[in-house]
């Protein structure tokens, strides 16, 4: 059968090509190197080891979402959902300790219910995204649209809407709490982002996320499992937007159903395509995606400590991530 | 004469996809292009049409010399191309479809009476009366190709290229077609007709030009030309490439049978098919472009279902929903299509070879890489794959070593029937040998091997039986002893009446 | 066939759904009429037709996006930057404001064509891109708070007037439909979008032009938000550069309960404008059920009931999409 092709666009200078290739490659970290470079000429204090906490903390959950966020990416997916679960993690966690959802009879298990039971939840709320998608064939894209719209709405109608308080030691100590001075959540992101590495690196279902994203006919007729692997990817995408949800409330000792998580799947994909994950799917770069976040951080960091407004910082990055995508789309087809 | 195409080359990468290739259709006649996958029918095509550009050699068209350098310059001097499916919009209506960015407007405004009236006394000339209001993806598949002939026509197309246009069609519906081809006609249009099926291209066509190897091979009035010598010319005959390696004849006949496909049919793709494959064997299947190998590996291997007849493997009756099911079995399948269905391009030479190995290769999920690397260095080495290192990416390496890592992909498991669809497809003379080499090797420690070729001296090299398929029926089974190429161009030649 | 019988003969997967929602709007009018005392009233009405108009114009521009396979989640975004700039303008005259938003908008709808059809980047990551830089714009130029309009040059009339008895949103949500339905039906461009969502590169070979095509509906996408933008400044008296957010979504939500596939090359103007009603509706009789007393279901059950509606109609979109190509292959 003959296939139709456009015609042959003429193919770029070869050192057009390669400037792509190499900023697709190394762009990332030397962004990152660069913005360092700048803070600490130009930023006060920059090397203090608060700046270093602030900055880590206020990556953390960012890079927590956006590992999830490159599993499903890398499948060929997309998570619009992971906000609207952050919410429902955040609101589902204090309802559970304050024994609004049921008595309470001993705090440490009620504590330990409460991180359990919210990732368990949106853990099956991302199950729910993977039938869509793969039962029901529907685009990654509409299929998490349905919980993104939904799924604040739902946190909402748990709390009515409502501000829920409180101050729980055990609880929040998942970000409040230090281990040999390091915050926990800094901890906890780091822990995350080595399993999943080393899933990637080391695992039968690592290759088989990529395989999938890579070409999934191909991986259909070599025996894996298709549609288990995507089901499975949507689930750990919505577990750790739990995990993450859990950190915002315990950090802030106060959980808004209407602002916990808002905006968060516009920063987990920026992460991800600043860290050099191609959006077509294929590849997972775990280590990317922790840099492209700690660059959206500093980006952000930096603009603020220099005096440009917040608002800026958004322009700057809506630029970051139409840049960061079409360089890797540029040096992908090379 | 219409349109002449001479001595035009192209190379892509290189490599060179026509040499020399000529082709020249007369006013109001029907040409017959045909050769095998390969052959350069498409790039010859392609370059007429704009889509590609010619590296050399001539094209005039109606008198005047012409280069096109888009499809959109062919078509407005009158050069129309039939897809199979792919140039209809296909939720939109028939009228828009032949009216489509030539829309008869008045005042700015689409003049929705006239597109409908127009369009139905287009179609009318061909004797189809359907609503033209309604999208053009609820017709029937002769319909649709109607339709855009059609379109051509009202673009006051000269030269109608139509490719493969039966491929999807039933018997009342090629008839429909052919009346329209003559209708074009009588009103002076040409038409380049390629085709598979011979016993169509003798009812329609005037003349036939053959191409083999990116060459033009023969040109001659459909009637001059007997269906043995339009066979021949289109598969050549080169056979001195290759050692005949295939096993003694009566051997084979008593090992025991592995794989019995009985009767199997799925769509109309795959009609009526039964063929065998003996232990320690390479079983070889044949037929032109479209007469159903493919689809009957798919159905085998389980990536397509069976819905008639029936498959046994190792005396049992076996029905594979999905591959993983026949890999359970210890079936694989190396794909046609390397590009589509067997390489992850960006994963490594390492991965790829051991992807469909991962479950044995896994303990608690965690993968062995120590036995990987083992096994990966064991089949690079045993199949002579040139690579920098394992770790390089499959999509940097040749067609050849691709083919090989997918072997490797398939040898890795212990099979007990592999499937191998055109496994030297776009590969050199010698890495070709080589496989065919190393299947043989494979077949005697008692692998069975199913070889789907259209390559005749593949065949005949390797091959211990031969089944013949034609439009998605198996016409013939040759034994050893009575394969030679007279035979297999004799059963090639059938077409199911 | 009788001309009355071959105009309701169903043609596609499409024409059902759109069928069906017209068919619950119905439903939902007549449950609400019966039900509710005022519901019928004409305050509940003019105010339900000012207040969601603008949410209807945004869905036009994003069924033209849809309608070529494409989505644009830029639209919140816009209008809340156009919001600012017409509130920035508004004092100069009426007519700078609601130009002044217009063109805000074609600004970020103009540069949502030149990153899909020139950077070739997917567009729903080019328009996320985007509405980040439209709402930092919007920020930044409003300093970070509500910007008040003026109420001596005739601007709030826009939002907040009437004209022969209906509010002037409303008069202009119909014009620019009747301009839609033009464009889509009856306009060469219009039938050339349907053909582009149907296929880019068949398009292409038909001689269509599609990168301009492409570039002309997020162009329209663009303007139709910025001019939400002006209505929503001129309604409430203020450019909001925080409002907008989930418009997006409400947008998506309506085209495609509406009945316009997802994937491209279907789509109606009636079924996107019911679309956004039945939407809006659904709202405005959770605030009539609560006033019942009954039950007291609050304002956030709304966003939990139109992700149901969008689960509902993407099921059965796809659904019957597979019945579909399950039918072509045999």
């Amino acid at each position: 059968m003959t296939t139709i092709e456009t015609q042959a666009t003429a193919t770029a200078v070869p050192s057009g090509k390669r400037f792509f290739t190499l900023a697709g490659r190394y762009g990332t970290v030397a962004a990152f190197l660069a913005l360092i470079l700048f803070n600490v000429v130009f930023t006060p204090n920059f090397l203090s080891l608060q700046t270093l906490n602030v900055n880590l903390t206020q990556v953390a959950t960012i890079v927590i979402v956006a590992i999830g966020m490159t599993l499903v990416i890398a499948t060929g997916g997309i998570d619009l959902s992971v906000g609207s679960l952050m919410a429902i993690g955040g609101a589902l966690a204090p309802m559970i300790f304050m024994g609004t959802l049921f008595p309470v009879s001993s705090m440490p298990a009620a504590v330990a219910l409460a991180f359990v039971l919210p990732v368990v939840a949106t853990g099956l709320l991302g199950l729910f995204n993977g039938l869509l998608v793969t039962r029901f064939a529907i685009q990654p894209i509409i299929a998490t649209l349905v919980l993104f719209i939904a799924g604040r709405g739902i946190a909402q109608v748990m709390t009515n809407g409502n501000l829920q308080v409180f101050r729980n030691e055990g609880f929040q100590f998942i970000a409040l709490g230090r281990v040999a001075g390091i915050p926990a959540q800094v901890i906890l992101m780091i822990a995350i982002a080595a399993i999943a590495w080393a899933a990637i690196r080391y695992t039968m279902f690592g290759r088989q996320i990529i395989a999938v994203g890579g070409n999934e006919k191909a991986a259909r007729l070599t025996g894996i499992p298709v549609h288990r692997v995507k089901l499975l990817v949507y689930m750990i995408s919505g577990a750790l937007a739990g995990v993450a949800g859990l950190i915002v409330v315990a950090r802030n000792s106060a959980s808004d159903a209407n602002l916990v998580g808002l905006g968060m799947e516009l920063d987990a994909i920026a992460a991800v395509a600043v860290g050099g994950t191609l959006l077509t799917g294929g590849r997972a770069n775990i280590v990317g995606t922790v840099i492209g976040a700690l660059v959206i951080q500093l980006v952000r960091y930096t603009l603020l400590a220099n005096g440009v407004p917040d608002a800026a910082a958004l322009i700057v990055k809506a630029a970051l991530i139409l840049l960061a995508v079409f360089i890797q789309q540029r040096a992908g087809k090379s | 004469m219409l349109l002449s195409m001479q001595g035009i080359c192209k190379s892509f990468n290189g490599i060179p996809a026509l040499r020399a290739a000529s082709l020249e259709v007369g006013e109001a006649e029907v040409m017959a292009l045909v050769g095998q996958n390969g052959a350069g029918k498409s790039t010859l095509i392609k370059i007429l049409t704009g889509a590609y550009r010619r590296d050399e050699g001539a094209v005039a068209f109606a008198g005047e010399d012409v280069s096109f350098s888009m499809p959109a310059e062919s078509q407005a001097r009158g050069i129309a191309t039939i897809y199979q499916e792919i140039n209809l919009a296909p939720q939109r209506s028939v009228a828009e479809n032949i009216y489509l960015s030539r829309e008869p407007r008045r005042f700015g405004l689409i003049d929705r009476s006239a597109m409908r009236e127009r369009a139905a006394a287009v179609l009318r000339t061909f004797n189809l009366e359907i609503d033209v209001d309604q999208p053009v993806a609820g017709f029937s598949a002769a319909t649709r190709q109607m339709v855009a002939i059609a379109r051509a026509v009202t673009q006051k197309a000269r030269l109608v290229i139509m490719d493969e246009p039966t491929s999807s069609l039933d018997e009342r519906e090629v008839a429909i077609l052919f009346d329209t081809i003559r209708t074009l006609k009588r009103g002076g249009v040409s038409v380049v007709f390629i085709g598979h099926r011979l016993d169509e291209l003798y009812r329609i066509c005037d003349k036939v030009t053959i191409m083999r190897d990116g060459k033009t091979v023969a040109t001659a009035a459909m009637a001059d030309m007997p269906k043995l010598a339009l066979v021949r010319h289109m598969l050549g005959k080169e056979l001195a490439a290759f050692e005949a390696i295939a096993k003694d004849a009566d051997e084979g006949e008593r090992r025991p049978v592995r794989l019995s496909v009985e009767n199997a049919g799925a769509g109309v793709r795959v009609r009526n098919v039964s063929l065998t494959v003996r232990e320690g064997e390479i079983s070889g299947l044949a037929g032109l472009l479209g007469s159903g190998r493919t689809e009957t590996a798919n159905l085998i291997f389980g990536a397509d279902r069976l819905q008639r007849g029936e498959i046994r493997f190792d005396g049992e009756v076996r029905s594979y929903r999905q591959p993983a099911d026949a890999i359970a079995d210890g079936i694989g399948l190396v794909a046609e299509d390397r590009k589509v269905d067997g390489i992850i391009p960006d994963m490594s030479i390492r991965e790829n070879m051991t992807l469909a190995l991962l479950p044995k290769l896994a303990r608690a999920g965690i993968v062995d890489r120590a036995r990987q690397d083992e096994i990966v260095a064991r089949y690079v080495t045993a199949l002579g794959i040139k690579c920098t290192s394992p770790d390089q990416p499959i999509k940097e390496l040749s067609g050849g070593n691709q083919q090989k890592v997918l072997l490797g992909r398939w040898l890795c498991t212990d099979p007990k029937l592999l499937i191998v669809d055109e496994p030297t497809r776009g590969i050199d003379i010698g890495a070709k040998s080589e496989i065919l080499r190393l299947l043989r090797r494979l077949a005697d420690e008692g692998l069975g091997v199913l070889m789907i070729s259209s390559e005749l001296e593949e065949l005949l090299a390797a091959a211990d039986r031969v089944t013949v398929l034609s439009d998605g029926t198996s016409v013939a089974v040759l034994p050893r002893r009575e394969l030679s190429e007279a035979a297999l161009f004799a059963a090639m030649a059938h077409q199911v009446e | 066939m009788n001309p009355l019988l071959k105009a309701l003969t169903l043609k596609s997967p499409g024409d059902m759904a759109r069928l069906g929602v017209i068919l619950a709007l119905f439903g939902l009018i007549l449950f609400g009429a019966l039900r509710y005392e005022n519901f019928l009233s004409q305050y509940n009405i003019l105010s339900f037709l000012r207040y969601n108009s603008m949410f209807a114009l945004i869905a036009l521009g994003m069924a033209f996006v849809i309608m070529t396979g494409g989505i644009d989640l830029s639209v919140g975004g816009t209008a809340a930057m156009a919001s600012v700039v017409a509130a920035l303008l508004s004092p100069y005259h009426w007519a700078a404001g609601l130009f002044g938003g217009i063109a805000a908008g074609l600004a970020v709808g103009a540069l949502n064509g030149f990153t899909v059809t020139v950077m070739r980047i997917q567009p729903f990551i080019a328009t996320l891109a985007t509405m980040l830089a439209a709402y930092g714009t919007g920020l930044l130029l409003a300093g970070n708070q509500s910007v008040s309009v003026s109420y001596d040059s005739g601007f709030t009339a826009i939002g907040q007037d009437d004209f022969l008895g209906f509010p002037i949103p409303a008069w202009i949500a119909l014009l620019v439909y009747v301009a839609g339905w033009l464009v889509l039906e009856r306009l060469p461009v219009g039938r050339h979008v349907l053909a582009i969502g149907d296929g880019e590169a068949t398009a292409a070979l038909m001689g269509l032009k599609v990168r301009r095509t492409l570039a002309a509906v997020y162009i329209g996408s663009g303007a139709l938000a910025g001019l939400a933008g002006v209505i929503l400044a001129s309604q409430f008296g203020a450019g909001q550069p925080t409002e907008g957010v989930g418009w997006e979504l409400f947008a998506i939500a309506s085209v495609v309960v509406g009945g316009t596939l997802l994937t491209g090359g279907s789509g109606s103007v009636g079924a996107t404008l019911a679309g956004a009603l039945l939407l809006a509706m659904v709202f405005n009789i959770l605030n009539f059920e609560n006033g019942l007393g009954w039950i007291s279901l609050s304002a956030y059950w709304q966003s939990v009931i139109r992700g149901g509606f969008l689960l509902i109609v993407v099921v059965l979109q796809a659904r019957l999409m597979s019945r579909r190509t399950g039918e072509e292959r045999v």
